[in-house]
């Protein structure tokens, strides 16, 4: 019984006509090639009129195949595929020749593209009859979810879900959750404070039914595939009983060692050796620093046992570890900020009074080191002057060359709070200003209007050898003013530094732990730059927030709700679909040699111990075919990429060099075992 | 690459003379080079207002202007510039252009070089003192380094040589000079 | 340790006492010297201002011979011009092969080749703070400069431009500082230690040289500095004859290495460096604790923790 091949031919308008002559090779597939008993040439194959023409023809045709001649399959072969199934055809005896990105559109003659899209029909159609009917499988998927970050995307993330019925269990590696967000002190454009916006939601999280949370935690190890994951958390020790502690704070008060807080008050700041983040932290148990305690330093003190009401500190309290089985993942680990040491000619670290954006926002936090008071470096003085650098790391080939979105209004923000807070002359200088989005350019207007002065040009360096009067004992930052076109020396109390976002020191780390990859830059990879920002390669695994790129906070909540949705779409359809296209380890050929195992990227070959042999998890296999290469013994086939069906589509695509007349080739002499 | 209209443009001359000149196009105009630059006070127009300058194809006026004259050579410009545009490299390509067309109006600098340059290949080496005389006598004759206190102290601590020293091969030195320019030009 | 020694123009005469006690030192850190045989000028700033393939020729000329003499792999240069000309030289024929084929057609009209990589160039100073030690050098410290404040001016050409490799901060560069701490001397570190000293400027424009100038001595002098140690004849020669002395970085090591000042051609530099060598042979003082323990009422705000540079 022979395969009835309809041929579609598809013009895409003239992205493949005016290079392909289209009615010839369809007229050529139609007389020429075996099988084919329909061959049209239509203008939008992908339109909906195009796809009736398909289906019509299945039906009274009687077509068990088809080829489409048009795009690259990453654009359309779903829809065609969706063609085919509505009209009662397996959608898996479809084959697309992309005749655009791969001979229109990359070829200058037109007659040697008409001749390279007629080998690549004769391909296809060779190809598809050898193509057999396959069945996507379902997985189903656990309800259950573990956001990974508990900053204010992975705050919303896991809030959306829980208010959705979905258990969540959000983890945290710092010991409160609130990320960056809860550092600032007033947030762009409103000027709403950071913390009262971001607390009812800290406690919401706090005090949800639904919403386990990890805090002090790190993931260990993650294995499974989407719908069924399981991933093991450790929970580092607190030294403080939970059941035990009510949150009051004496052992806090008692502590006697002091240390420079490098995390929450970004070294501007101290605290104790056993502390809380900060007053509003959720969860609210403080937790023992080992390294500075002086405890475990030297066996002494033991202040916060002695003085802890209720007996809530237990040094010897060890890491825990837990297994969690969910059915998705959100990765919103966010970012860290540029070392601004690595641009020496700004001083920081040398010069007392330059600072970062994230000292600064300390700075300005009323819970802050300085109580919310803007002063210098000596903890005393008011600035009268203060210049505030954009720009540093980023839009740099030697260190970052992206922009970081959000430090031009950020600049303003710290503009104008350094302008309620005192009278000071706030200076900004930029290369471009970038307000982008809503509020955010009436926000600029406003800076403008309430005096603070704009310079173009980007900070060559900040010194503190004075040169000219009025320097003495100022920073001076030299810059050329490019809307004068002069350069300027403006003497200032204090610098403040806008320093890029960076992907997290172990980005690429917990990328290579969760299977998903990074971009050049070390921020996570999203499935489509423009279509897709949640998702990602790896189905199951979401990405939310600054993780994936640098962005303000109503982009970061957008992202991790959107990441919410679609996982609670997946949850509420109870089971994901499993691409058919996967390889299959035939037992009686194994010889239990392993070489696959280390060859599959995505660890989908297991060993079995007691058969010996190898073993593919369908659901994690991606149909990549390394496998099926590799083994010696050929005893891997892949569905949909068989060597048949390979071996034939390589006839089709050499029909004239293998038959004169370039009728049907002769049946191949090289034995291929049909696996 | 770069698109420009109708054949060799200032912009695209200017890449050709300088190595890794390609990277131009790429300029942000941010003015780090400009505010680095130590003598840039005292340039007609900063390194980033010739950039633009280029671009605009004003040719004659980017190659009368003293700022690649000015240029001391300190590189900072050059690790500082985000777009890693080799600043300095097309200060020495603008000055070689402004030579060649005799568009540079103040005739000290270029005479400088090529006096030093005129004993180089002569003798193979350097020769401050007859480079001093020869360059200050046309152009700075009461200049203080030269003829003054400075120049009679250095000759006290035996400091200045007065005749010049020759290499041997000088003959190997002329052939292989001569082959390079006649090979490129600017 | 052999390298291939390129001594430069300056050297020779207004330079002498660099090339004196750069000699002398090697000598004495057992850095063997081989001064390449019939070397040329490396053509300063100005050969390239007038030509280009010309000017890569010139420098070219002496890369080839080096390459060629006896087995040698490294070139050591003791001004930072002549350093950075031929480092300079042997990293575009690389990297920008055009212009190397060019070179090498040049060369080729004079016998000679040269491949670029062939070579690595080395400035003294690195020679002597990587390849010799700092501690090497202060084991054999027999007369520590203490109570020296020396200010330790690194130039502009010694740490800029990063050409292939950057190994050293090309703003605030910390290595001769600590050189000179392994000589016993105080080192004053001060803001303008790698800012330009305006080269051959002083005959183009008086003004702006001067200006330089003046801005590198008044910040010296602002750290009571006793005495600036260079890299580089030019700079020498710059800051020269105004308020403080400037010596080479050779000449102190030599100091400090019990050498006589005839054998380091003391005594050439124009302001005297007398009084400021009067100084050594006090005390040597506390050396700092990482971070201080902080009084009960300090008000003042932590400084940055940032890494030091290797």
């Amino acid at each position: 019984m022979s395969e009835r091949v309809g041929v579609y031919i598809c013009h895409c308008g003239s992205n493949i006509a005016g290079t392909i002559d289209v009615e010839q090779v369809a007229r050529w597939a139609g007389e020429e090639l075996e099988g084919v008993v329909v061959s049209r040439e239509y203008k939008f194959m992908c339109s909906s009129l195009g796809q009736e023409l398909i289906q019509e023809d299945i039906r009274k045709e009687n077509l068990t195949r088809v080829v489409i001649g048009a795009c690259s399959p990453h654009l359309h072969e779903k829809t065609f595929r969706r063609t085919c199934t509505a009209a009662g055809l397996n959608p898996y005896l479809m084959q697309m020749a992309s005749l655009r990105e791969q001979v229109s559109w990359v070829t200058v003659d037109k007659r040697a593209a008409t001749e390279k899209a007629k080998a690549m029909i004769s391909g296809a159609v060779r190809r598809v009859i050898e193509q057999e009917e396959l069945t996507a499988s379902q997985v189903p998927v656990n309800p259950a979810t573990l956001v990974v970050g508990g900053g204010i995307a992975g705050i919303q993330a896991a809030l959306e879900l829980a208010d959705a019925g979905y258990p969540v269990y959000l983890l945290e590696r710092e010991p409160s959750i609130g990320g960056h967000m809860a550092q600032f002190d007033k947030t762009f454009p409103t000027l709403d404070c950071a913390a009262c916006i971001l607390t009812p939601k800290m406690s919401d999280v706090g005090t949800h039914d639904g919403i386990t949370l990890l805090s002090y935690s790190e993931v260990e190890e993650v294995s499974g595939f989407v719908g069924s994951f399981h991933a093991r958390i450790r929970k580092k020790a607190r030294y403080i009983d939970e059941e035990k502690c009510n949150g009051c704070g004496i052992c806090i008060e008692k502590c006697p060692k002091k240390v420079v807080d490098e995390v929450f008050e970004a070294g501007l700041g101290l605290r104790k050796a056993i502390y809380r983040p900060f007053p509003q932290a959720v969860p609210k148990f403080p937790l023992i620093d080992r390294p500075t305690c002086i405890y475990f330093e030297r066996g002494t003190c033991k202040a916060c046992e002695k003085f802890c009401p209720t007996d809530a500190i237990d040094f010897e309290q060890t890491d825990t570890y837990l297994d969690l089985d969910v059915g998705n993942i959100v990765l919103a680990t966010g970012y860290k900020l540029f070392s601004a040491a690595k641009i020496p000619q700004y001083g920081y670290g040398r010069l007392a009074n330059v600072f970062t954006s994230l000292e600064f926002e300390r700075m300005c936090n009323a819970a802050g080191p300085t109580e919310g008071k803007i002063v210098m470096r000596d903890g005393v003085t008011r600035p009268q002057s203060v210049a505030i650098v954009h720009c540093v790391g980023s839009r740099d080939k030697r260190n970052h060359p992206y922009c970081s979105a959000v430090c031009c209004m950020s600049a303003l923000k710290f503009g104008h709070l350094v302008m309620e807070k005192t009278d000071a002359k706030v200076y900004s200088f930029y290369i471009d200003m970038r307000p982008l989005h809503k509020g955010y350019e009436e926000f600029y207007d406003r800076l403008l209007t309430e005096g603070m002065t704009f310079i173009r040009g980007r900070v060559a360096e900040v010194t503190d050898a004075a040169r000219l009067p009025g320097e003495e004992g100022k920073l001076v930052v030299q810059v050329e003013d490019t809307l004068i076109g002069r350069q300027r020396r403006i003497p200032v109390d204090m610098v403040i530094l806008m320093a890029a976002l960076e992907p997290q020191e172990d980005a690429r780390d917990v990328g290579l732990k969760f299977g998903i990859s990074c971009s050049m830059d070390g921020w996570f990879t999203e499935r489509h730059p423009k279509l897709d920002p949640v998702a990602t390669m790896t189905d199951g695994i979401f990405i939310a927030g600054t993780c994936q790129g640098p962005k303000d906070i109503p982009d970061s909540v957008a992202q991790g709700a959107a990441a919410a949705a679609r996982i609670a779409g997946m949850i509420s359809k109870g089971s994901v679909m499993i691409e058919p296209v996967v390889a299959t380890i035939h037992e009686e050929r194994c010889s239990g040699c392993r070489i696959c195992n280390n060859l599959c990227p995505f660890n989908a070959i297991e060993y079995l111990e007691e058969k010996a042999v190898s073993w593919i998890n369908a659901a994690l296999c991606k149909g990549c075919g390394t496998c099926i290469a590799g083994c010696p013994a050929q005893a891997i086939s892949g569905a949909h990429f068989s060597n048949l069906q390979i071996f034939s589509e390589i006839e089709g695509l050499l029909y004239d060099a293998l038959c004169s007349n370039g009728a049907g080739a002769p049946q191949s002499e090289i034995a291929v075992e049909a696996l | 690459m770069h698109r420009t209209h109708g054949t060799s443009s200032f912009l695209e001359k200017v890449i050709a003379a300088t190595p890794g000149g390609e990277t131009l196009v790429t300029c942000l105009q941010c003015g780090t080079c400009g505010g680095s630059c130590p003598s840039g006070p005292d340039m007609d127009h900063t390194p980033r207002q010739i950039f633009a300058m280029i671009n605009a194809g004003m040719e004659d006026e980017v190659l009368r202007s003293n700022a690649p004259w000015y240029c001391v050579s300190c590189y900072y410009c050059m690790v500082r510039c985000p777009k890693e545009i080799p600043v300095t490299d097309i200060m020495y390509a603008l000055k070689r252009m402004a030579v060649r067309a005799k568009l540079y109006d103040d005739s000290d600098a270029p005479d400088f070089s090529e006096s030093f340059i005129g004993f180089v290949e002569t003798y193979g080496r350097s020769f401050e003192v007859g480079l001093a005389t020869r360059y200050h006598l046309t152009h700075h004759p009461l200049n203080k380094f030269a003829l003054g206190p400075f120049a009679l102290q250095m000759l006290a601590r035996d400091r200045l040589a007065l005749r010049p020293e020759r290499i041997k091969q000088i003959d190997q030195l002329r052939a292989i000079l001569d082959k390079a320019k006649t090979l490129e030009a600017v | 340790m052999r390298y291939a020694y390129f001594p430069g123009c300056s050297l020779s005469r207004t330079a002498r006492a660099y090339d004196l006690s750069t000699r002398a030192v090697a000598d004495a850190l057992e850095i063997e010297l081989e001064e390449i045989e019939d070397w040329n000028c490396c053509g300063a700033t100005e050969y390239i201002s007038l030509n280009k393939t010309a000017a890569y020729a010139l420098i070219a000329r002496n890369l080839a011979l080096a390459a060629r003499q006896d087995n040698l792999k490294q070139i050591v240069a003791p001004c930072s011009l002549c350093f950075l000309n031929l480092r300079k030289a042997d990293h575009y024929m690389g990297k920008y092969p055009r212009l190397g084929e060019l070179a090498n057609s040049a060369l080729a009209a004079g016998g000679l080749s040269y491949a670029p990589g062939s070579l690595t160039i080395r400035h003294m100073v690195d020679v002597v703070v990587r390849d010799v030690g700092l501690d090497a050098i202060a084991a054999k410290v027999t007369n520590p400069l203490t109570g020296l404040r020396v200010a330790a001016y690194y130039g502009c050409l010694l740490v800029r431009p990063e050409l292939g490799e950057v190994s050293e901060n090309p703003e605030y560069p910390m290595f001769m500082d600590r050189l000179m701490s392994a000589l016993g001397a105080e080192v004053v570190d001060f803001p303008l230690k790698a800012h330009c000293c305006g080269g051959h400027m002083t005959q183009i424009s008086a003004d702006t040289a001067f200006e330089l100038i003046r801005r590198l001595l008044h910040n010296a002098a602002e750290y009571k500095a006793d005495v600036i140690v260079t890299v580089c004849p030019m700079c020498q020669l710059n800051l020269d004859a105004y308020n403080l002395p400037i010596l080479y970085f050779t000449q102190l090591i030599g100091l400090a290495l019990g050498m006589d000042v005839p054998t380091l051609g003391i005594g050439q530099e124009i302001v005297s460096a007398n009084e400021a060598l009067r100084k050594i042979g006090t005390e040597i003082g506390p050396s700092q604790p990482e971070r201080p323990a902080r009084k009960k009422d300090d008000k003042s705000l932590p400084m940055p923790r940032t890494k030091v540079e290797a």
